[in-house]
């Protein structure tokens, strides 16, 4: 991964596993939302692979990227809704360019997906009109319109009170469960991560490489490495033991 | 009962079983309406529905749609659901749909129709449109007194950048539009006075039209579709990414730190750059007379001069300060009321641009007036 000259990580390598809540993890400007870029096909990186089922994502053609593209969903940082849409059409986009049903069809299952998240009634609001944690929970709507097998989210409890990130977590968890999707958070929000992820990786801006990976929880408990104990820990503030 | 391939209603003591079976997807679309009104009509003395999916195949939100329909006609009849025969998952996601259903009252207020409510939210609206226009050139007044007193907080850097990209930077689109201007204008005047034998005074059409009107008017257009447009779009970024907030909480008014130096900078180069229209206008005029009819250079010249006065070319320049306040001052006011969306943005863009035009008109036309009138 690179800007320009600039190497921001090397070296990476780690295998996300069916219904894993994987989560890329590091301090600031380590290079999490990049590698999420490079795993979403925004940016190719600087030099090796991104593979899903063993085939390589930027070597696929145009037809095959743009099926495996469906069957993801992202939810951004900022929600990333469309400001001049409604919510319902928020959702309905997708699910007019990539189905044959009919638009009845597709205001019922984008009012469903709403519903989901807990926005039944808000369907023709626009974005501006509601808050923050609103504003994800329609991105999160918009992400699973439909249905994916995998789940992107880039910081998703950036910018929530701890009430509403929790919510969203839990509900991460239950849509985990119920769609059996795969998801990957990037995140270093460490009640998120320990809450929810079931498996890490962890970038170190210094090394500009992986320096951990596993499930968050043991590598708190196993984890040798004084960077890796340091994030983890808060500094020094959390036990090792707690969660 | 009612039997599909993929949906069989089977009655078992005092319940109705819905029996699913293959792949429920979106890809297989499924038309469940009659049998819906099918299992509605065989409720008549079943105390509950259950289901039975040992032969379901592939399933996506297509069958909880089903089922949330199902779910609601029990609700309707008050009859019992017995989920425990459904997917462990699509069960889950009935329970996360019916618990937002709870939350359903939105809050939002439902408008009152009809004619006379439309005419009447228009009519705040314009008077809250108008108020507000007022307000922006009342604090722009105070801002500008502000100025006058050496009191005005802004960076003269902004200023001098400001300038920069309204003269230098906006030559080469000037240059163009003035001398095609110039050279339509010669065309058909010279096409016309030949008729009369009077092609020499050609010259007088292109200076004075040009010196007086189409310099002022045109670099105005490019104005405002340039730099006016600008103006709104960058403010209105501003209102986006919260930075004209963190102005004000800084105690840096966004009249004097943002708005003064954008009016500054377009309302003093204006007349820069409608001198250099003329100049190009008349060029491009020439160019096509002497090509065009049997005028010589130094002809066109002596008549240019002795047809154009100071008085046009003076008119011409204080036209180009006046639309310049305009364009600036309607594009710092749609930027500064901008939403905080990308559709907002857009929108004061827009507003910016149509209110620039119409303004320009406006003011061209009352200074045309009152020029005839007092006889310059």
């Amino acid at each position: 991964m690179a800007f320009g000259d600039r190497v921001v990580q090397r070296d990476l390598d780690f295998t996300i596993g069916e219904g894993d809540i994987f989560i890329i993890m590091g301090g600031s400007g380590c290079g999490k939302s990049t590698l999420m870029r490079h795993m979403i096909g925004l940016q190719p990186p600087a030099a090796g692979q991104v593979l899903y089922g063993g085939e390589s994502f930027w070597d696929m053609d145009h037809e095959r990227r743009e099926r495996l593209m469906q069957e993801i969903g992202i939810l951004y940082q900022r929600g990333a809704l469309w400001s001049s849409l409604t919510l319902l059409e928020n959702v309905s986009l997708p699910l007019e360019q990539y189905t044959d049903l009919s638009p009845a069809s597709i205001e019922e299952l984008a009012r469903l997906k709403l519903a989901l998240v807990g926005l039944a009634g808000f369907e023709e609001f626009l974005p501006a009109e509601i808050s923050g944690g609103m504003q994800k929970r329609a991105a999160l709507a918009r992400a699973i319109a439909l249905d994916p097998r995998i789940l992107f989210f880039d910081e998703p409890s950036a910018g929530l009170d701890p009430v509403s990130a929790h919510r969203l977590d839990r509900l991460i968890l239950e849509l985990r469960d119920s769609l059996g999707a795969t998801v990957v958070l990037v995140t270093h929000e460490l009640q998120s991560i320990f809450a929810i992820g079931s498996n890490s990786v962890f970038l170190d801006a210094g090394a500009r490489t992986q320096i951990a990976t596993g499930d968050p929880r043991r590598l708190l408990r196993e984890s040798t490495d004084p960077r890796v104990i340091e994030f983890l820990t808060r500094g020094g503030d959390l036990q090792r033991e707690t969660p | 009962m009612e039997s599909t391939d993929r949906l069989l209603l089977r009655r078992s003591s005092d319940r109705l079983v819905v029996v699913l079976r293959g792949d429920w997807t979106r890809e297989q679309p499924y038309a469940v309406g009659p049998v819906l009104r099918q299992l509605e009509e065989s409720l008549e003395g079943m105390v509950g529905i259950a289901f039975d999916t040992t032969a379901l195949g592939r399933w996506d939100s297509m069958l909880v749609l089903l089922l949330r329909r199902i779910e609601r006609l029990a609700a309707g009849h008050s009859l019992e659901l017995d989920r425990s025969g459904l997917p462990r998952g699509a069960d889950r996601l009935l329970q996360l749909a019916g618990a937002s259903a709870e939350h359903r009252d939105a809050g939002r207020d439902t408008p009152p129709g009809g004619m006379l409510h439309g005419l009447g939210v228009r009519f705040y609206h314009a008077l809250a449109d108008a108020a507000a226009l007022l307000r922006f050139v009342g604090e722009a007044t105070l801002a500008f007194g502000r100025l006058l007193l050496g009191r005005a907080r802004f960076s003269g850097r902004d200023l001098l950048l400001f300038i920069q990209a309204a003269s230098f930077e906006a030559l080469p689109i000037v240059s163009l539009i003035n001398f095609l201007i110039g050279m339509i204008l010669a065309f058909v005047g010279v096409v016309q006075l030949q008729v009369f034998g009077a092609e020499i005074y050609v010259a007088n059409l292109i200076g004075i039209s040009v010196t007086r009107e189409m310099g002022a008017i045109m670099v105005a257009v490019i104005m405002a579709g340039r730099t006016g447009a600008a103006y709104a779009a960058q403010l209105g970024t501003m209102q986006v990414n919260e930075e004209i907030d963190a102005l004000i909480t800084l105690g840096l008014p966004p009249m004097e730190y943002l708005v003064l130096p954008r009016i500054l900078a377009l309302t003093l180069m204006m007349p820069l750059l409608v001198v250099y229209a003329d100049i190009v206008g008349i060029a491009g005029g020439l160019l096509a007379s002497i090509n065009l009819s049997s005028i010589g250079l130094h002809q066109f010249m002596l008549q240019t001069v002795e047809a154009v006065g100071l008085d046009d070319i003076l008119i011409g320049i204080f036209k180009g300060a006046v639309f310049g306040l305009l364009v600036a001052s309607a594009g710092c006011y749609h930027g500064m009321r901008s939403g905080r969306s990308s559709a907002s943005v857009g929108r004061a863009t827009t507003d910016a641009v149509v209110m620039s035009v119409i303004s320009i008109v406006v003011a061209d036309a009352v200074i045309t007036v009152v020029t005839t009138l007092i006889g310059v």
